[in-house]
């Protein structure tokens, strides 16, 4: 009894201690890899490697990802799938990172992280020389820099586009989609004096405070000439132009332009009632093309780029980047396979099988895609317009901040002057910090 | 915690006792030098048994809680405007973190705070009312009483989060809420109206849990005692207030304490039902996970060792003015003397 006591007693023991061992070495390690120069690290090292994003629905990710294990049978390539929520996979990847743990080689970033990854330098510097880059879209390129240097290569990009009711806008006798906001109230005027359009609203967007409502801003603002941060990454937010934008909306929250209710809209909200019938014109991303065409509304919409204040608007870049890990082993083979997955051909595969929009310019332009995407020039045209969100280390922050005061704003809290004004105020701060 | 615990007080309790009893079972022959070593190793046997519990106690409850303080001693990195990397160490800034809550960026904190314990009061008190008549109806004999019963229970038994989406759903600004009251109240917005919607749906979920703890308590009150107070002429009401609530009472405390404990880190509701950095219901567990997602480690910390000590009073004051019997009869840190006073009571009690 009493030897059978202390064995237990000294398993446990062994356990607790091996346990804070575990522990401190997770915790301790704070001091290593401090001298990085700015120069693209080596890539050593071959054998099999993973490749961590989110959950697949469509399979196309583990397609792809066959057809290089079939090439490379000694460097057999993980699908490790992350939870489809964005914030979740951004945690468990900062977290993975953190623990300097070599879990995950090859992470799929999505396109605004790029500057906090890098300047935390949870990703490698990659070789921009060994990237096709200019066959790709500028704007999407300029997504996965951070001073200058290549921290990703694209795989995906997004733009918004705004679906409307050709049906309607035909019947009213509005002959071509509006490029700026006074020609999209002017047909709504119109629209709405139709009979079948006596409850429509005009126009939503995605207007919940969440990342949705950064993107929406951000586009109101850019659509009229503004700025949130300017070309060297300095707020420049409370200026005129910027008013404009904000203006826009908050102003079509007031006169009905955008109904009431939008302002608890996400995408899938917008894209209900707009499927529904509610509204004439919606701004989302092209995922919704095909959905809408199985819906009431099929046949009976069309996409146009983005309007703006006195000219064609310009959309924020979402899009999905790939990067590799510092903490990763096997450099050489992730090098290899992010170049594969990046390829032409894998997104032509993405494109076709996934519907994903990508980073390369002439497959907007192929003549059988279109034909099955119709969206596509529309989109490259707001991809090439397009102004990313403000790239900056503190991007979490920089976004709270936004969805604070421009919720405020479109709430009627503040006054869109008064909202920008500490808008700016705050972002300054947070630009101090750095 | 809680449902831990009796086995490992079994074996610790009354250290003084339990050897008392065992050398009076082993009968007056045994000599008293004897009985003091049947002491001593009896002793020394519970604390080997209790050893691998109380190390594994520290290894996951107690070396957690000690990082996070110091965790919480430390800053946020910094960004060398030179290379453009964040630096790989974090400051030590002492009590910097907790000395920020009562200056000028403290604001969003006391938000969080205050809305912490709202919710906790309210919900907290709506679902003792609701619990305590749910457990009434529960208690009564009638036919399809087993029905009522698991339906009330339902609520308690569907996942917070998939509970959140459902009222999600509910409050949508098209959705059965709105239906119901005939007007258009945008619920998932900032303002007074998330909060009640928070309420209602997280009195909806949880009240069940008081009523089934409560149901509990009635169920071991004798029948005898209320024919007798019958035949005194009470009146029902009277009947409640002077013998259900009063025998109910240790049952009906230990719920409210649990639940207090519960709505004070109050997390997934608000979080899916109104979203995340919504003001008007951020508690401060969303706090501590919103400024750990975004990499400031030393701050969360700071906020999750406040919401613990909060948590912590909380749960004292309950043990110790209300005299709530937590873990079986050897409560908290009363003393022995409490415990003995307690089990006292239970003998009463029982008797």
């Amino acid at each position: 009894m009493n030897a059978r006591t202390t064995r237990v007693l000294q398993c446990s023991a062994v356990l607790v201690a091996a346990g804070l061992v575990l522990t401190a070495c997770g915790s301790s390690d704070e001091s290593s890899s401090s001298g990085q120069s700015k120069s693209p690290s080596a890539f050593t090292g071959r054998g099999p490697i993973t490749f961590a994003a989110a959950k697949d629905s469509s399979g196309v990710v583990q397609k792809v990802i066959d057809g290089w294990n079939a090439q490379h049978p000694k460097e057999k390539v993980t699908f490790v799938q992350l939870p489809a929520d964005v914030n979740q996979q951004r945690q468990q990847m900062i977290q993975n990172a953190e623990t300097k743990s070599d879990a995950y080689t090859v992470l799929s970033l999505d396109a605004v992280w790029t500057s906090e990854f890098a300047a935390h330098q949870w990703i490698d510097q990659l070789p921009a020389a060994q990237f096709p880059l200019d066959e790709m879209l500028k704007p999407v390129v300029e997504t996965v820099k951070y001073r200058d240097n290549l921290y990703a290569a694209p795989q995906s990009s997004d733009g918004g586009i705004l679906y409307y009711r050709s049906d309607l806008l035909k019947k009213a006798g509005v002959s071509a989609a509006p490029t700026t906001w006074a020609e999209m109230k002017a047909a709504c005027a119109k629209v709405e004096r139709l009979p079948e359009a006596k409850d429509m609203s005009c126009y939503a967007g995605q207007f919940q405070k969440y990342e949705g409502l950064t993107v929406n801003f951000s586009e109101a603002v850019n659509s009229a000439g503004g700025v949130v941060t300017d070309a060297n990454g300095k707020p420049d937010v409370d200026t005129p132009a910027a008013k404009k934008g904000l203006d826009f909306l908050v102003d079509s929250f007031k006169d009905g332009t955008i109904p009431k209710e939008a302002i608890t809209y996400q995408e899938e909200e917008g894209r209900q009632a707009f499927q529904s019938g509610k509204l004439i014109f919606l701004r989302n991303w092209p995922y919704v093309y095909s959905l809408a065409q199985k819906s009431e509304v099929a046949g009976k919409l069309a996409v146009a780029p983005l309007p703006g204040l006195t000219g064609a608007g310009s959309s924020t870049l979402g899009g999905h980047n790939v990067a590799l890990s510092s903490f990763a082993r096997n450099k050489a083979t992730a090098l290899d396979f992010i170049k594969f997955f990046t390829s032409h051909d894998s997104a032509t595969t993405f494109l076709k099988e996934g519907s994903a929009a990508p980073p390369y310019a002439d497959l907007y332009d192929d003549r059988t895609l279109v034909e099955q995407y119709p969206y596509l020039p529309v989109l490259k045209k707001a991809i090439l317009n397009a102004i990313p969100r403000p790239r900056v280390v503190q991007y979490g922050d920089v976004s709270s901040a936004i969805q604070q005061e421009a919720y405020a704003a479109l709430n009627g809290d503040k006054s869109s002057a008064q909202a920008l004004k500490e808008l700016q105020a705050d972002l300054q701060k947070l630009s101090a910090q750095q | 915690m809680a449902t831990r615990t009796p086995p490992e007080t079994a074996a610790n309790r009354h250290p003084g006792t339990a050897p008392r009893r065992a050398g009076r079972s082993a009968g007056p022959m045994r000599s008293r030098r004897g009985r003091k070593s049947a002491t001593a190793g009896s002793g020394r046997m519970a604390a080997l048994l209790v050893s691998p519990t109380l190390l594994v106690l520290t290894v996951v409850v107690l070396y957690p809680t000690i990082m996070a303080l110091r965790e919480s001693l430390y800053g946020t990195k910094g960004l060398d405007p030179k290379t453009g990397f964040i630096s790989d160490t974090e400051p030590f800034v002492g009590l910097q973190n907790y000395a920020d809550i009562f200056g000028e960026a403290g604001e969003r904190f006391w938000n969080a705070f205050w809305n912490t314990t709202f919710f906790a009061v309210v919900t907290v008190g709506l679902e003792t009312v609701i619990g305590v008549a749910m457990a009434l109806i529960m208690h009564r004999a009638f036919s399809g009483r087993a029905l009522v019963r698991a339906s009330i229970l339902i609520p308690w038994a569907i996942p917070t989060a998939i509970s959140g989406l459902l009222w999600r759903w509910i409050f949508n600004s098209d959705g059965v809420a709105n239906a119901l009251i005939g007007q258009q109240v945008l619920w998932t917005t900032e303002g007074f109206h998330a909060k009640v919607a928070v309420i209602i749906a997280e009195v909806w979920k949880t009240a069940p849990f008081i009523g089934l703890l409560v149901l509990a308590g009635l169920q071991v009150i004798g029948k005898e005692v209320y024919e007798a107070a019958r035949m005194d002429g009470a009146s029902p009401l009277r009947q409640f207030w002077h013998i259900t609530l009063p025998l109910v009472k240790p049952a009906l405390l230990v719920a409210v304490l649990f639940r207090c404990l519960d709505a004070l880190r109050m997390f997934d509701l608000p979080y899916l039902l109104v979203g995340s950095q919504k003001n008007s219901v951020e508690t401060l567990s969303m706090l501590a996970q919103n400024e750990a997602s975004n990499v400031r480690f030393g701050p969360a910390a700071a906020y999750a060792v406040v919401l613990f000590v909060y948590v912590l009073l909380i749960a004292l004051g309950f043990v110790r003015l209300l005299g709530a019997d937590v873990v079986g009869d050897a409560g908290g840190p009363g003393g022995k003397k409490r415990r003995r006073a307690s089990l006292r009571g239970r003998v009463e009690v029982s008797a």
